[in-house]
């Protein structure tokens, strides 16, 4: 049951929301952006009918027979697409912090006198805080895509015209599919495409690996732009992206900064603390027996996720046994496992380093994913639900589990969600966080923004203490003659609050600045403007 | 012009810390300027600190500025009194809360294999330090502190020892060399210190002015806690004083040798193979054998060479060290694993304490392995063998009955 929240107050009035409370008691908006939303009603319980969204039927009759659709520049692409005052143009961050292709896009926008468009870019990254000036001149009218840095500042005081949308990436695939955001263009860095629009993400001056994030772009966008400054001829081998799918293709000098698209080296964390909380999630792992012949894992790129990765490989070279799949984001470590035939797969979902995109090309156990096989919950099952344990961070966890990534404790956006949300469901959730961040407590009594619900999060390990959710009593009954230091939550929290002190609840005003969606596209929590 | 004092750290890289300025002025009473990064979080809980501070030492007119890095409050307090004192002559203390937790002894035959330096003057390397399961801690007020920063490194020491946990490490303060060191004691001994390493000993003398020191603190502050000593042998002249300084106290519990002053005062370089310093080594190590007390090794300084640790502590265990010191937690590991016994010295150890144990299960005098007759001394080095074996993770604590059940 929702209780309808009535807030009274001038700044809402004017805004007009409708503040509802959720499922997991949190307030959330029913309508922003001139758009309705759905609020969370707990996991699995939203049940969408109805179809999925389509695309425009096209007609070879309308696209060149000999294949080439090559046009001279990005502006003259755009404007044949409909740039017009209002849409939707998608981006993605295969680029990670060397993209270069959003910026030109909106100065292209920006010199059109074009206004209030929506960038829904898969994620956007520091690099992309120069696009401030045109939120500010309305040039763009709010981003639905994580925001990080400046923008995350930026957004959190309130001064982006409309409302920010955070998706996972699961999300994201699943909103464009249902029809919940229409793009009118998405434009695809590509770094190796033809002239018909197949493109990969494999090889190139500008190589990033795979394509995946822009896959649902391809699929469901009006127009379809592929941008890539390595034009091969016809065929490009393989084909990431399906030049049927795309309306024109743009060749330009460079469409991305090489050193900062992937890291020449991924390193694993050389922080002793880091390291420990490694070991201690290894442990746990193997005392639980999650690390057994043919299991599978995720892990993220991140220095103690890395070495997590590094201590599962040990472990199977120990025990002469290997993983089925690895998922995530690929690099060096575990290529190495791979090849040391330590794993039969990587699902890779996004390349982190050369040695990945080396791998990528190279070995056929190095297998591209998309958000639509891995993470889409609006599909008939995805990856992420078969993995036996993965590996996550957070900013926050509260006593119930509940856990944030998006903000920092003072309320402004720090991170994107990325695969965060859509990997809660594999089979153990483990978040290895220390117990605080520069006197800052990492348990609290409620998360400042809940992102993912406390009954899919199974363990918190800390370098003080690991909680087991009280759910997962077969954990607790594997673990209970371990060496390791087991707590309860509310332990942590104290202990956490002892070291410290006890943190003030940081003051927010009632402006909606952001709302986080959930896997299947209701709302879980929302954003709040910070007075600075 | 008023007089400005400050304390603490700021600048790249500086976490867990603060800086403090302090301006005292003769009216308009306190004004306080806080920038922190928590400021959302702990802004109210800092500047109410900063006026407790301010006002136990009866100031009440001044300026404050607070450039705060997500200090801890035991931090913050040390910074502030450190800024203080040089303002106002004073002998009253600021003293944060003293943990229930940090209120243990050690005894005097405890392992002492890895001890973990922590400069006395960085709070960030300090707060985790105890996660790290060192058998020991040192909070070190001498060479890993700058001479200007000296006289704040003791409030900081001070507050860390009474606020701050160490889950269960011996808790020491490497002290200046005397006789400046003795001056640090007064900042220490009431607190709980568990052991003080006194740096270049080389005589008896010096030992002597340390003991009388605590206890003079100690009578003063009816402080009922021991201290034991542990003096750091690092120039020729200790060296050949070495059995002289081991027998100089009855507190003294090990003996350390630092190499890089000790090949320094030799005009030689530190090598990996260590032939320079090997007659030291052994005197050093036959002088603690000779007086019954612990002998603790240099530290090895290259922190990313983790098979050179590993050669290095086979060899220190070789000639009979029993620790050695580490600059970095990930060292701590490496040290328990090669200086405790190997599986063929367990295997061997536990055969004598089972027969020891069933000997005293039969209501036996003699024990005897096999035809073997055992002496009390062996069974006692067995059992300190398995107890240093269950320490370090290598042996169950109830190995006994684990492996009774196995049969």
């Amino acid at each position: 049951m929702w209780v309808n929240y009535q807030k009274i107050g001038e700044i809402l009035k004017m805004k007009n929301y409708n503040l509802v409370k959720n499922a997991i008691g949190r307030l959330v908006p029913t309508e922003i952006n001139g758009k309705s939303y759905v609020p969370y009603m707990g996991v699995g319980k939203y049940r969408p009918t109805g179809r999925k969204y389509a695309p425009l039927i096209s007609t070879c009759a309308d696209y060149p027979s000999d294949g080439n659709k090559l046009i001279p520049s990005l502006k003259e692409a755009l404007i044949k697409s409909g740039l017009r005052n209002g849409i939707t143009i998608s981006t993605h961050h295969h680029f990670r912090n060397g993209d270069l292709i959003a910026q030109q896009i909106f100065d292209i926008a920006y010199e059109l006198g074009i206004k209030d468009l929506v960038w829904f870019p898969s994620a956007s990254f520091e690099c992309h805080s120069t696009l401030i000036k045109y939120l500010e001149d309305g040039t763009i009218n709010h981003i639905e895509g994580s925001m990080n840095g400046a923008l995350g500042r930026f957004a959190t005081e309130g001064k982006m015209k409309g409302i920010g949308v955070l998706r996972s990436h699961g999300g994201r695939y699943q909103a464009v599919q249902d029809g919940d955001v229409h793009i009118d263009i998405a434009v695809i860095a590509a770094p190796t495409a033809d002239s018909f629009g197949n493109a990969t993400g494999d090889r190139g001056p500008a190589a990033c690996g795979l394509l995946g994030f822009a896959l649902a772009d391809s699929q469901y966008a009006d127009k379809v732009l592929v941008v890539t400054d390595n034009l091969v001829p016809f065929p490009c081998i393989p084909w990431q992206i399906h030049g049927n799918n795309v309306d024109y293709v743009i060749k330009l000098d460079q469409i991305g900064i090489p050193e900062k698209i992937v890291s020449g080296t991924t390193e694993i964390t050389k922080s002793p603390d880091r390291l420990l909380l490694a070991e201690m999630t290894a442990q746990f792992c193997e005392e639980a027996g999650i690390v057994h012949d043919g299991f599978s894992f995720q892990a993220g790129a991140g220095g103690t996720a890395l070495s997590i990765g590094t201590y599962f490989a040990e472990m199977c070279k120990d025990k002469s046994i290997k993983a089925r799949f690895a998922r995530g984001g690929s690099n060096k470590y575990l290529v190495k496992m791979l090849e040391d035939g330590l794993t039969d797969y990587i699902l890779d979902g996004q390349t982190f380093d050369l040695e990945g995109v080396r791998s990528m090309r190279e070995n056929s156990g190095h297998i591209n994913t998309s958000p639509f096989t891995s993470y889409n919950y609006h599909g008939k099952g995805n990856f992420s639900s078969m993995l036996d344990v993965v590996i996550l961070g957070a900013t926050e966890v509260d006593v119930n589990f509940n856990a944030n990534v998006v903000t920092h404790s003072d309320g402004y956006l720090l991170h994107g969600i990325g695969g965060w949300q859509n990997c809660l469901f594999s089979k153990c959730t483990i978040l290895p966080i220390p117990l605080f961040r520069d006197r800052i407590p990492v348990v609290k009594d409620e998360v400042t923004t809940i992102c993912g619900p406390g009954e899919l999060i199974d363990v918190i390990v800390t370098e003080r203490g690991i909680a087991i959710n009280p759910l997962r009593t077969d954990l607790l009954e594997k673990l209970k003659n371990t060496t390791l230091p087991i707590k309860t939550i509310q332990q942590l929290k104290d202990e956490g609050e002892k070291i410290c002190g006890i943190p003030a609840k940081p003051k927010h005003t009632d402006e909606v600045i952001a709302i986080i969606k959930w896997v299947d596209g209701t709302v879980i929590d929302t954003v709040w403007k910070i007075e600075k | 012009m008023n007089k400005i004092a400050s304390a603490g750290n700021k600048g790249k890289g500086v976490r867990s810390d603060c800086f403090i300025s302090i301006e005292i002025l003769n009216d308009s009473g306190i004004e306080i300027q806080l920038e922190s990064k928590v400021k959302a979080l702990y802004g109210d809980s800092i500047i109410k600190l900063a006026k407790e501070v301010l006002s136990n030492f009866n100031i009440t007119n001044a300026k404050v500025i607070i450039e705060d890095f997500g200090a801890l409050p035991l931090v913050i307090a040390a910074r502030i009194e450190a800024t203080i004192i040089q303002l106002i002559d004073t002998d009253k203390e600021f003293l944060t809360p003293f943990l229930e937790e940090n209120k243990y002894k050690t005894t005097k035959d405890r392992n002492r294999i890895s001890r973990l330096y922590l400069p006395g003057n960085t709070p960030s390397l300090m707060i985790n330090a105890g996660i790290h399961k060192p058998n020991g801690i040192i909070l070190d007020l001498e060479d890993a502190v700058a001479p200007a920063k000296k006289a704040e490194a003791r409030f900081l020491v001070r507050n860390v020892l009474r606020s701050l946990n160490f889950y269960g490490a011996e808790r020491m303060v490497r002290i200046n060399q005397i006789p400046n060191g003795l001056e640090d004691l007064d900042y220490i001994i009431p607190h709980n210190v568990n052991l003080i390493l006194i740096p270049k000993v080389e005589s008896a003398n010096q030992i002597l002015q340390v003991e009388n020191k605590i206890n003079e603190i100690q009578k003063k502050k009816g402080n009922i806690y021991p201290v034991w000593y542990m003096p750091i042998i690092e120039s020729s002249l200790g060296v050949l004083k070495s059995l002289e300084i081991a027998q100089s106290s009855k507190n003294i519990v090990a003996m350390a040798i630092g190499l890089e002053d000790y090949t320094a005062d030799l005009g030689t370089k530190r090598t990996m193979e260590a032939t320079e310093s090997f007659f030291a080594r052994c005197q050093v190590v036959n002088a603690c054998k000779a007086t019954g007390i612990q002998a603790i090794d240099s530290v090895f300084s290259d922190v990313a060479n983790m098979e050179g640790l590993k050669q290095n502590v086979l060899k220190s265990k070789s000639l009979g060290f029993d620790g050695m010191g580490c600059i970095h937690p990930r060292q701590i590991k490496v040290i328990h694993e090669n200086f405790a016994p190997d599986a063929d010295e367990i295997a061997k150890a536990k055969k004598i304490v089972n027969a020891f144990l069933e000997a005293n299960e039969k209501g036996l005098g003699v024990v005897s392995l096999g035809t073997k007759m055992i002496d009390p001394p062996v069974v006692k080095r067995a059992q300190k063998l398995i107890d240093m074996a269950i320490n370090v993770g290598k042996l169950s604590k109830n190995w006994r009955d684990i492996e009774n059940e196995k049969l």
